[in-house]
């Protein structure tokens, strides 16, 4: 783009061919500078918007299957712990009953992560990921 | 039984294998999945093979798919998980893929078998906990004990960490296939009804209108499930990623 401008603009430097050549490295150097910054700004808010965008839209449906899916997970992993190690040890009830009540701990734990209400395992992933995890 | 919802998850084999008592038949899954494979890989080849500076509309869409899965790897797991980026991309674009091939009609879908999404799941899991040790060793167990924590409860929560840790996989599983399987319901019953309501006569053919309606609606609504499922199941194992990563606390 500075090229197409470029023999424009030497019209109006006047002569010298090194002044000439001094002035549009300048130019292009300030021009470059002037849209890098532009390009940042516009990322940003665009980000910015996009994210908040995002998070109203998908609230709904999408949220509530997350949700439950992760809290049925939990609670079936626990129960199927649980009988798996009645079966092995021979402790029936006593290890469904235990790992069943420990599911739901699992699950509601899952939730409330997944919601972002707890903080995520890794505290320096948490502010990281706190965009992504609403979606 | 053209009518049954069902139906259309039904597994054919279309050229039978058996090897040492085991099924290993070619079915019309394994077709779909190579038709996933190869629709995904033709269309990343022959997009980007020109290499154009100022890219074409097809080129821009590889590369916008390339910097999607990048971007959101770099953001869940820093630029040291951008080793795993090969990964994760693929993983992304089998499930984006699969799930829109699924949405022609006629065509069977991969991932509404909850076996497919497991396995990819378990591939994810495995892919952390083997990455994990190899990295940390044993120092990967830091993950299921929360700091700040009373030294009665340890044992209670590392308890509940675990589990919370292997429902992980079933989780993720379960989500993919469920939301896939539940949507393709949904379509063909609505369907149905415009179908079986037109057969009524006059007053039938009128009040078909509205099923119709709901079915084109439900269709773009499923595009959109489609999509967002494959980038939760990809936002999901970057951030699974990162823990095999940094565990510490």
């Amino acid at each position: 783009m500075a090229n197409e401008s470029g023999p424009d603009e030497t019209g109006k430097t006047g002569p010298g061919k090194s002044g000439e050549r001094a002035f549009r490295d300048d130019d292009l150097e300030r021009r470059r500078r002037q849209l890098a910054e532009t390009l940042a700004a516009r990322r940003q808010s665009e980000g910015e918007g996009e994210r908040g965008a995002k998070s109203g839209e998908t609230t709904g449906y999408g949220q509530a299957v997350k949700l439950s899916s992760e809290f049925i997970a939990g609670v079936a992993v626990g129960a199927g712990l649980g009988w798996a190690i009645d079966r092995l040890a021979g402790t029936s009830p006593w290890g469904l009953i235990v790992f069943l009540l420990l599911g739901f701990g699992a699950g509601v734990l899952n939730v409330m992560r997944s919601a972002g209400v707890v903080a995520q395992v890794d505290p320096k992933a948490s502010d990281k990921n706190a965009g992504d995890r609403d979606n | 039984m053209s009518n049954d919802p069902i139906h259309q998850f039904h597994i054919s084999k279309l050229i039978p294998i058996e090897i040492g008592g085991y099924d290993f038949s070619f079915t019309n899954s394994s077709a779909f999945m190579v038709a996933t494979v190869v629709a995904t890989s033709a269309f990343l080849f022959l997009t980007t093979s020109s290499r154009g500076l100022v890219p074409s509309r097809l080129q821009s869409i590889s590369e916008m798919c390339y910097e999607f899965v990048a971007s959101m790897l770099r953001d869940a797991a820093g630029s040291q998980g951008m080793k795993f980026f090969p990964f994760v991309f693929s993983l992304f674009m089998f499930v984006l893929v699969a799930n829109i091939l699924g949405l022609f009609p006629y065509f069977f879908t991969v991932t509404s078998h909850i076996i497919v999404t497991f396995a990819l799941a378990i591939l994810v899991i495995g892919t952390v906990l083997v990455y994990g040790f190899m990295k940390h060793g044993f120092g990967f167990l830091k993950l299921f004990v929360p700091q700040g924590v009373p030294g009665i409860l340890v044992p209670l929560v590392v308890l509940i960490e675990v589990i919370s840790f292997i429902s992980r996989p079933v989780s993720l599983s379960v989500r993919l296939f469920a939301n896939m399987l539940a949507g393709h319901i949904t379509l063909k019953v609505f369907a149905g009804f415009v179908a079986s309501l037109s057969a009524l006569g006059a007053v039938g053919i009128a009040g078909s209108v509205l099923p119709l309606a709901m079915t084109v609606a439900i269709t773009a609504l499923e595009f959109l499930v489609a999509f967002l499922q494959a980038y939760v199941f990809a936002v999901l194992t970057c951030m699974y990623l990162n823990d095999a990563l940094h565990p510490g606390h």
